[in-house]
């Protein structure tokens, strides 16, 4: 446990509507947790649907606050956009990983566990762990 | 001996190609895609286009590494990273030399090849680019020629095959009986580059 800083959230969709609800959901679930660094990164930069590489690497820039950054993703080019990012080297900032996780239920896991002070393998396993909530 | 400017060509000549053919791959999308590629695509190599024009890096990997990086940051589809990684690969993978020979591009067009294999996991037969860029780098020992050759036959040998990698996936049997956009887009790629070739001599 870290306890100051605290692991950023970026959570990337192919939609910016879908990208900030889901954030706005985490934080309202997580109890108010205001003080997690979450950053949307939903859609092109004109609008539309797909995905954008200069959101991503701005939302990563303006979560990180040394703690790492953890980054879900929706499907297909999200997801492909991120791993060549994290390949370039340069274009994310240092500790920033892709979480295999399900997009809403992990990305509330995420940020409930960065609100605790917990680090970036702790909030990675919480969120992954989501894929194991069994609805039936 | 390949040079900067030789790449810059081919990218050049890929442009122009994607865009006369933008229509045509968007078409093969909307059957089985979400009906964006050829726009896609068309974003991407404009772009790439426009920043070898104000850079126009003065080496064959400088020249592919950045147009890789123009379109993993333009395309907005998975072409983006897919392509990106092609094309930055065998950039990183011809280094700084000045000139490259025709056996250095094809070791470096593999390492590429295998990057993209590795970022989006699909094998030859699943009805992707890979089924147009594998018969194609396999041929290149034999010439440029050759290499389009087969990746248009490898395009065209999509049509039978079922998705099982991408959205097109989720349509099952129902992808069946339709050319794979991917592929068809980098037959394209690798007949400018023939193209390009052809034009020197």
């Amino acid at each position: 446990m870290s306890g100051e800083k605290l692991v950023g959230i970026v959570l990337v969709s192919h939609s910016a509507e879908v990208a900030a609800s889901v954030a706005e959901l985490a934080k309202g679930l997580a109890g108010g947790a205001t003080a997690v660094p979450v950053a949307p990164a939903g859609g092109t930069e004109g609008g539309g649907l797909g995905t954008s590489a200069e959101l991503i690497s701005a939302a990563a820039a303006s979560v990180d606050r040394g703690a790492g950054v953890a980054v879900l993703t929706d499907l297909g080019s999200a997801v492909l956009t991120v791993k060549a990012l994290l390949a370039e080297g340069d274009e994310l900032p240092d500790g920033t990983r892709l979480v295999d996780a399900p997009f809403v239920e992990g990305a509330v896991a995420a940020v409930v566990t960065s609100a605790a002070g917990a680090d970036l393998d702790a909030v990675e396993a919480a969120a992954a762990e989501a894929y194991s909530y069994r609805k039936v | 001996m390949l040079d900067a400017a030789f790449f810059r060509r081919w990218m050049t000549t890929a442009a122009a190609s994607v865009s006369r053919e933008a229509e045509r791959l968007t078409a093969l999308d909307s059957a089985i895609g979400d009906a964006d590629h050829g726009s896609n695509l068309q974003r991407g190599f404009t772009a790439v286009a426009a920043a070898l024009e104000k850079e126009a890096p003065d080496t064959p990997g400088g020249v592919l590494t950045l147009a890789g990086r123009q379109l993993i940051s333009t395309v907005g589809g998975a072409s983006g990273p897919l392509y990106g990684t092609l094309l930055r690969r065998t950039g990183k993978a011809l280094g700084d030399a000045p000139e490259v020979g025709e056996e250095e591009l094809a070791a470096a067009l593999r390492a590429g090849v295998d990057g993209v294999m590795a970022l989006g996991g699909a094998a030859p037969g699943d009805k992707t680019m890979i089924d147009a860029l594998v018969p194609a780098v396999d041929a290149l020992g034999t010439g440029f020629g050759a290499a389009r050759a087969a990746a248009e036959e490898g395009a065209l040998a999509t049509t039978p095959l079922q998705a099982r990698k991408g959205r097109a996936s989720y349509l099952g049997e129902r992808s069946i009986g339709h050319q794979d956009p991917g592929a068809t887009s980098s037959a394209l790629l690798i007949a400018a580059l023939a193209d390009t070739a052809e034009a020197e001599r």
